[in-house]
């Protein structure tokens, strides 16, 4: 019976069909480099709308005094930014990382529910959509900050139930997509490769799969929450009716503080990667990388409240949440250290992709230095909504998840495309970025520390010198990024990429051809050749 | 050396639009738990630098010494226990010695027991209002006149002309010198936080909820500060300025300002 299964299929000759023309190859497609592809490219067009948004932000506070927008709809702008940059811009381009590059890098033939893989993309473009949508409304788009903290989000004109609908939508796709990812990585790897030799980006997605999972249910519970507050006559959120305003806040913290590790985990997973191949030596402790990242993971859900340290908590709470926070800091340091010892006694060259992770290591690192600030509770009082805040969380973003997409952009470019980029643009790309996301970023740990608070359109004028140079390089660094457009829009007329790519690349993503083909692995490799190979 | 040629060249620049007062750190503020705060700040800043120094120093001369392109051959080894136990113990003492001395603060800025003088804060969509319990004084606190007509969409006011510009109210909180305040804060609309960086107090102001803290200024000034949770359109303009002046000074002010609501209740 199986066999006479088999032998039809073979007759099909499925092996040699190619991609449908046309528009259906896209809307139906259940290819994961397609859909990978799809991926990706909404979330470069998202960033771009997020980013004009940055720069409404931007020009605005370039100097005292109100020039161009109302105070409502800065603080639209501010809400969406990052509503669009979190859940459009960096999660949608690592789950394209991931659905071109696991499939490759465990030597499965595709993602393992490729028709829920198409459900999970094409729900994302119908969410932003909606969201964008709202900006037409009467009311305003969404005012109260990406947080959504009652009882202010209640006061949303038109566009809050589409707020709340659109954040539904992305929860599901997100939550579809880490399934995908989850029984992807467990099922189809190829039959020699165990966990521990699994890929640090592979080991690094399961994880983010698994926090996505668990937190995303319950960020719509909280939104669900708020939209029965509004149209049903509860009061979850309401003290007039007994409710408690704070616990949107727990709850929603206790769905934020891993989705800050879910953006911030495939990017250590990408970095990994890249390191090794440009020093030319396996990565350094690749186990505890894996127990660092696990840690981390763990440590993410017992730490919200240390966003909530003006809150009003009991003392013993604040304490246990300071300290719990303070822990981070050690499986950080060991997935830093271990960068760095992979690197120690390499034979080091500096293509884009590598440029990219050096800087992510650094102005992480940096991040992370005040992430440890933040820590200090007394010393958050001082800091909490304030620019200090902001600074913080753009150096964990910006040179931290957007620069290791981008370069895992560039790492994987050639196999995507089968050409090799242009490696003078992809380095003046990288020059130009790092520069200006330092002069947009840095002074503002200045204001902070100065006491211009968060989210606010206009401010008093002895802030006036860091935001100028702030808000000047914050348009330097948009407009570095029309370079990255530059660099996709001539992908294909660099000489022809070999399998390999690099000279130190290692893994099975480098043993098929480049470009890869449509299908790949339809037939199990075998990892332990691919890697001895480079050993 | 090169970034201060550049912020002192950009400081001349923006000469005509920005006073010269601005800051880099944080304030070392007026109490003694402002002090402590900015203590323990510099101390973790100390260290992130001390660390820095170490990790990205290793890092800077693996860049330079060991790149292919000085013939640098790859070594083989890819783990070492000592190394890891090591990178991972360290940092933990480091936390541990960071904790302490923050733990004790946070004692003490919990502490909000015997005060001198309760004033309860009720923050609305966009003022505060202020009520001193005990001594029977109350009083709404906006932003004040100038800035209110600067601060518009295309004034036409030059704002570095206006004094204070959204830092300065109408009436201001006034306190004594000394004496340790305890603030209840709570709100009437949406969710508000209450912030005057010299005196390290940051609190939220939630509607359904009465939030405690506390200050016990050294020092006699004008000290001002803003709302720090975003709370509607106007957020940006709901600045406090907190008044501390002798024991003497602030007992003429409670006079007046009793004296001055006994004849404005008669008149009414």
């Amino acid at each position: 019976m199986t066999t006479a299964v088999a032998d039809a299929h073979a007759a099909e000759d499925h092996d040699d069909h190619g991609p449908t023309k046309g528009y259906k190859r896209w809307l139906f497609s259940t290819n994961h480099k397609d859909i990978g592809t799809m991926y990706l490219i909404f979330s470069l067009v998202m960033f771009f709308v997020g980013g004009a948004m940055a720069m409404v932000i931007r020009s605005e506070l370039a100097v005292p005094g109100l020039q161009f927008v109302h105070p409502e709809f800065f603080n639209s702008m501010t809400t969406m930014h990052a509503l669009i940059m979190v859940f459009g811009a960096v999660m949608p381009a690592f789950v394209g990382l991931a659905n071109w590059m696991i499939p490759l890098m465990i030597g499965a033939p595709d993602m393992a529910l490729p028709r829920m893989n198409n459900w999970s993309f094409w729900i994302l473009p119908v969410a932003f959509g909606i969201l964008l949508s709202t900006l037409l409304m009467p009311g305003g788009a969404p005012a109260g900050g990406w947080t959504m903290y009652p009882p202010l989000i209640l006061q949303t004109g038109d566009a809050f139930p589409f707020l709340i609908f659109s954040v539904h939508l992305m929860g599901i796709s997100s939550i579809m997509g880490s399934i995908n990812v989850i029984v992807t990585i467990i099922n189809m790897r190829a039959p020699d490769m165990t966990l521990l030799k699994m890929p640090m980006f592979v080991w690094t997605w399961l994880i983010t799969a698994y926090l996505l999972i668990a937190v995303m249910p319950v960020l719509a519970g909280a939104v669900t929450m708020l939209l029965t507050d509004q149209f049903f006559g509860t009061s979850f959120f309401l003290a007039a009716g007994g409710g408690d305003p704070v616990m949107f806040q727990h709850i929603f913290w206790f769905f934020g503080h891993p989705e800050v590790y879910i953006m911030i985990l495939p990017a250590f997973g990408v970095v990994s990667e890249i390191i090794p191949t440009f020093s030319r030596k396996k990565l350094f402790g690749h186990d505890s990388m894996v127990y660092a990242a696990s840690c981390i993971a763990f440590l993410s859900f017992i730490v919200w409240a240390h966003h909530m340290f003006t809150v009003g908590m009991p003392l013993t709470g604040q304490l246990f949440f300071m300290f719990a926070t303070m822990l981070i800091a050690v499986p950080t340091g060991v997935k830093i250290f271990n960068w760095v010892a992979t690197m120690w006694r390499g034979a080091m060259t500096f293509e884009t992709p590598m440029l990219f992770s050096l800087a992510f290591v650094f102005l992480f690192t940096i991040g992370g230095f005040s992430g440890l600030m933040l820590a200090i509770q007394p010393a958050d009082v001082q800091y909490h909504d304030t620019y200090f805040v902001v600074a913080h969380f753009h150096y964990v973003l910006v040179p931290g998840s957007v620069f290791a997409i981008m370069a895992g952009a560039y790492y994987w470019l050639p196999k995507w495309t089968g050409h090799m980029y242009n490696e003078k643009l992809g380095k003046l790309h990288f020059w130009a970025s790092t520069i200006f996301v330092n002069i947009t970023f840095f002074p503002q740990h200045f204001l902070g520390l100065a006491g211009m608070p968060r989210r606010i359109p206009d401010y008093s004028v002895q802030f006036a010198d860091f935001n100028l140079v702030s808000s000047i390089g914050a348009i330097g660094f948009g407009l570095s990024q029309l370079l990255f457009v530059a660099v996709l829009l001539t992908a294909k007329r660099g000489e022809k990429a070999t399998d390999r790519v690099w000279e130190g690349s290692h893994g099975l993503e480098w043993t098929v051809p480049s470009p890869a083909p449509w299908h790949t692995f339809t037939t199990p490799p075998k990892a332990r050749i691919a890697n001895e190979s480079f050993e | 050396m090169i970034r201060k040629s550049i912020m002192s060249l950009l400081g001349l620049l923006l000469a005509s639009t920005a006073s010269a007062d601005w800051a880099l750190n944080m304030p070392r503020g007026v109490t003694d738990l402002s002090a402590e705060t900015y203590g323990l700040h510099m101390m973790v800043f100390w260290w992130c630098v001390a660390i820095g120094v170490v990790v990205f120093g290793v890092m800077i001369i693996s860049l330079f010494k060991h790149r292919k392109s000085k013939g640098a051959e790859p070594a083989s080894f890819s783990h070492s226990t000592f190394a890891e136990v090591l990178w991972t113990a360290v940092p933990v003492v480091i936390l541990l010695i960071m904790a302490v001395p923050a733990a004790e603060t946070m004692v003490k800025l919990e502490d909000t027991r015997d005060p001198d003088i309760s004033i309860v804060a009720t923050a609305y969509q966009w003022k505060w209002h202020y009520e001193y319990q005990d001594e029977g004084i109350d009083f709404y606190s906006s932003l004040a006149r100038p800035s209110v007509e600067a601060r518009r969409k295309q004034s036409g006011v030059d704002v570095s002309t206006v004094e204070n510009y959204l830092l300065d109210v109408d009436r201001p909180v006034v306190v004594p010198k000394g004496a340790k305040v305890r603030l209840l804060l709570t709100s009437n609309d949406v969710i508000h936080s209450w912030w005057v960086p010299e005196l390290a107090i940051k609190k939220d102001a939630i509607p359904g909820i009465v939030n405690e803290t506390w200050f016990k200024p050294n020092e006699v000034g004008t000290y001002r500060g803003q709302c720090t949770e975003l709370c509607g359109k106007d957020h940006g303009y709901m600045p406090i300025v907190v008044e501390v002046v002798e024991p003497e000074a602030y007992q003429a002010w409670v006079d007046a300002r009793k004296d001055g609501d006994a004849k404005f209740a008669s008149a009414q």
